[in-house]
C-alpha cells in the first residue's frame, strides 16, 4: 500500500484546479509621513512604552532606576554595566526568575509596533517570552513603515528562529477585558536611539 | 437515513433561554467586528491586500502538491521531522507515538483548531496522557469540560463570574473573585509551572512557507512560544492548506490576519520556526483529513483559503445570537458551516441552513471566500443527497408545487389569511418555531392580487 504521504500528494494533485498565477504584491504608497512618530503612537496603543534616547548610557540609567536590584539579562555589551553578574544562565529554564531581558534589534515596524528578533540576538529562544519584563533597543533609522518593507529587509536570511514582538504579552479572553501579562512579559519598553 | 432534528436550531434554542446572555454575546462580538472595521479602514490598500491574499491562496490551491513537496524538502533540510496523516486517526496516532517514544505522559498544548477537529485531547486523555491547554480561553473551557465556542475567542460564551467559579474549584482562587486581572494572574502562575515542567509541547501552525520550510505561529499571550522553547520536543500540527509560497507573502497575511480577527495591527507574537534549537526536536504533522476531497469540489474548494481569523463569526447575525456551541463542530460560524459538510454530510447537514445568507461573512473575509454562496450551494447538495430533514424537504416540495400552480396559490393565500385572522393562536404558539421570539404580523385585509384586480377595474372602467 502506498504511504499516506503518497496517497495525500496523489489526491491533491488529482483534485487541484489548473494553475493560476501568483500575484505581484503592489508597491503601496506610504500612508504616513513620520515613520518614527507612527511607531511611537502604535506602540502606545498596544500597551508598550517608548523612550526616545540619544545614547546607551541614557538607557542604562533609565533601566537602573526602574529595575533597581532586580535581575537583568542582556547580550548587548553597550549596557553591560547594568547586567546582573554571576548568574549562570546555563539553559532555557534558568531564565524562569528573570525580571528583565534587554534585546538590541535592527528592525522594527511602524504600522504595528513590532520588533523583529532572531535567535542569534538572544542566548535562548525563550528569553523574550519568559522574562517578567522586556526591553528592546532599536535605532530610529531601523524602523520601516510596513510588514512589506520588513520582509524585504529580512530577505532570505537563514535563522533558526525569528519572531515579531509587538507590545507586552496580553489576553482578552475573560469577557474581552484586556489584561497585560498573560504568559510572557507584563510590560514592554522600547528605547529608540534617535538619529543625530 | 433522515436526521430527525435540525441540531443547530435545537442547540441555539438552548442558548437563547438566557436572553441577557444572548444580548451580551451579540453586542460583544459586534464590538469586535467594529474594531475590525476601524483597523481595515485605516489602511487605504485594504481591498488590494484582500485581493492579493485571495490570489495568493488561489495559486496555493492550484499548485498545492508541488508546494507541499517543496515545503517538505526544505523542512527536512532544516532538521524538522515531517509526518503525513491522511485523517484524524492517523494524526492522533502519530502524536501519541512521538509521546510514547519519549515516554512522556504530560504535555502542554497551545491553540490549534486542527487538533480540535481531530479530537486529539480526548484521544490522548484516553491513552492516559495529561493535556494542558495553555491559551487562557482554551484552558477555561477545558476546565469547564467544554469545547471552544469561537476559533479566536474560545470562551466568549462565558461570563467572568463563571470563570471565577471554575478557577475557585480548579485552581483554588478565592470564591467570588471574578476580576479579569486577578484571574489572568492566577492562570499565569498555574500555567508557568506547566511550561517549566512539560517535556513536549504541541502547537498549531498559522502559515507554512514552501520556499523556506519554516512555519509561523501567532499568539497574543506567548503561550505557543513558552511551550515550544521550554520543551525538548515541539510537535506542530497543520492542515495541508496552510502552505504559502514565499516568505514575503507573510507580509500580506500578517497584515490582514489580526486586523480581521480583533482589530489589532498584528498579534503580539508572530514566531517563525525554521530549525529546532540545539538538542531539541521539531515534528511537523501535515494533515489531510478531507482537505484533498474538498479541493476536488469546484464549488467549495476555496473554503480551503481560510486563515482562521474568525471575522465571519463576529459579523454573523446567526452566530452572534446562537453561540458557537450550537454549530456542534470544531469550527463554528459561517466558515465552519461550509467546511463541516465536507467532513460528514449527514452529521452536519443542518449547518448550511443556519444562516440568513445575508452575505456579511463574504464581505469581511480577508481572503475573499464567497462563504454565503457556498452555504447556498451546500443546501442544494444536501437536499439532492437526501441529508435534509424530511419535514423541511416535504414543506419545500409542497411550496414548490403551490407556487407553480396559480389556482392553488390563490386558494392557499386566502386560506392562510383566514386562519391568521380567525385563529392567530394556531400560528402564534410554541409549535411554530418561527414565532417563538416574534410577534405575528397583522394579516393584510386583502391580497395584492385582489387589490390589483379591483384597482385595475377602477382605472379601466371609470
Amino acid at each position: 500500500m502506498a504511504s499516506s504521504r503518497d496517497q495525500i500528494l496523489k489526491a491533491v494533485k488529482q483534485n487541484q484546479p489548473p494553475v493560476t498565477e501568483l500575484p505581484v504584491i503592489s508597491d503601496y504608497a506610504q500612508p504616513f509621513t513620520d515613520v518614527v512618530q507612527k511607531y511611537i503612537d502604535v506602540l502606545h496603543a498596544i500597551g508598550g512604552q517608548v523612550h526616545p534616547v540619544s545614547s546607551y548610557p541614557e538607557i542604562s540609567s533609565i533601566l537602573k532606576s526602574a529595575f533597581n536590584g532586580k535581575s537583568i539579562f542582556s547580550s548587548s555589551l553597550e549596557i553591560e554595566e547594568i547586567i546582573e553578574k554571576g548568574i549562570n544562565y546555563k539553559n532555557a529554564h534558568a531564565f524562569a526568575d528573570l525580571e528583565l531581558a534587554v534585546i538590541t534589534s535592527s528592525l522594527a515596524v511602524a504600522e504595528n509596533g513590532a520588533v523583529w528578533i532572531t535567535e542569534d540576538m538572544v542566548q535562548e529562544r525563550v528569553l523574550p517570552f519568559i522574562a517578567q519584563h522586556l526591553a528592546f533597543i532599536i535605532r530610529a533609522d531601523d524602523i520601516v513603515p510596513t510588514m512589506h518593507e520588513a520582509y524585504e529587509q529580512i530577505g532570505d536570511a537563514d535563522y533558526g528562529f525569528g519572531t515579531f514582538i509587538a507590545g507586552p504579552s496580553k489576553t482578552a479572553d475573560i469577557e474581552q477585558s484586556l489584561v497585560l501579562g498573560a504568559h510572557g512579559p507584563k510590560s514592554l519598553l522600547v528605547f529608540i536611539i534617535m538619529s543625530k | 437515513m433522515h436526521k430527525e432534528t435540525a441540531e443547530h436550531a435545537v442547540l441555539a434554542k438552548k442558548f437563547n433561554q438566557d436572553e441577557q446572555r444572548v444580548e451580551w454575546h451579540d453586542e460583544t462580538l459586534w464590538w469586535v467586528r467594529e474594531k475590525r472595521d476601524k483597523a481595515a479602514r485605516s489602511l487605504p490598500e485594504w481591498e488590494d491586500l484582500r485581493e492579493t491574499a485571495s490570489k495568493i491562496k488561489n495559486n496555493v490551491l492550484s499548485n498545492l502538491s508541488e508546494y507541499l513537496l517543496a515545503f517538505e524538502e526544505k523542512a527536512l533540510q532544516n532538521g524538522i521531522q515531517v509526518h503525513w496523516a491522511i485523517d484524524a486517526d492517523e494524526h492522533n496516532r502519530i502524536v501519541k507515538d512521538i509521546l510514547q517514544k519519549h515516554e512522556v505522559k504530560q504535555i502542554v498544548k497551545s491553540k490549534s483548531m486542527l487538533t480540535e477537529e481531530c479530537h486529539l485531547n480526548d484521544y490522548l486523555q484516553k491513552a492516559g496522557v495529561d493535556v494542558i491547554d495553555t491559551d487562557l480561553g482554551e484552558r477555561i473551557v477545558q476546565l469547564a469540560g467544554e469545547p471552544p465556542s469561537h476559533i479566536v475567542l474560545p470562551c466568549i460564551h462565558k461570563k467572568k463570574e463563571e470563570i471565577g467559579e471554575l478557577f475557585h474549584v480548579h485552581l483554588g482562587t478565592p470564591a467570588g473573585n471574578a476580576d479579569p486581572d486577578f484571574l489572568t494572574a492566577a492562570a499565569r502562575l498555574h500555567l508557568r509551572e506547566k511550561f517549566l515542567t512539560r517535556k513536549i509541547a504541541i502547537t498549531g501552525v498559522n502559515f507554512a512557507v514552501a520556499e523556506t520550510g519554516e512555519f509561523v505561529v501567532c499568539t497574543n499571550e506567548g503561550n505557543a512560544d513558552m511551550g515550544a522553547h521550554l520543551a525538548d520536543v515541539h510537535i506542530a500540527c497543520m492542515g495541508i492548506e496552510k502552505i504559502i509560497p514565499q516568505r514575503k507573502h507573510l507580509g500580506v497575511f500578517l497584515r490582514l490576519l489580526t486586523r480581521s480577527a480583533t482589530g489589532q495591527p498584528i498579534t503580539t507574537y508572530s514566531s517563525h520556526f525554521k530549525k529546532p534549537r540545539s538538542g531539541q526536536e521539531i515534528h511537523l504533522v501535515l494533515v489531510d483529513n478531507g482537505r484533498s476531497r474538498q479541493l476536488g469540489r469546484e464549488d467549495f474548494r476555496n473554503s480551503l483559503k481560510c486563515i482562521r481569523c474568525g471575522a465571519c463569526m463576529n459579523t454573523c447575525p446567526v452566530y452572534r445570537r446562537s453561540g458557537g456551541h450550537s454549530y456542534h463542530t470544531a469550527i463554528a460560524g459561517p466558515i465552519g458551516s461550509i467546511l463541516a459538510p465536507n467532513l460528514d454530510m449527514k452529521e452536519y447537514a443542518d449547518l448550511p441552513f443556519a444562516s440568513t445568507l445575508c452575505g456579511s461573512c463574504t464581505n469581511v473575509c480577508p481572503v475573499k471566500i464567497d462563504i454565503h454562496n457556498q452555504l447556498y450551494k451546500w443546501r442544494q447538495v444536501l437536499v439532492k443527497e437526501g441529508y435534509t430533514p424530511l419535514a423541511k424537504t416535504m414543506s419545500m416540495q409542497g411550496m414548490a408545487f403551490t407556487l407553480a400552480n396559480p389556482t392553488l396559490y390563490k386558494m392557499a393565500g386566502k386560506t392562510g389569511k383566514w386562519f391568521m385572522k380567525k385563529t392567530p393562536f394556531l400560528l402564534n404558539n410554541n409549535l411554530n418555531p418561527w414565532y417563538q421570539q416574534r410577534e405575528m404580523p397583522e394579516p393584510p385585509k386583502e391580497s395584492f392580487h385582489d387589490w390589483y384586480k379591483k384597482n385595475r377595474n377602477l382605472q379601466n372602467g371609470e
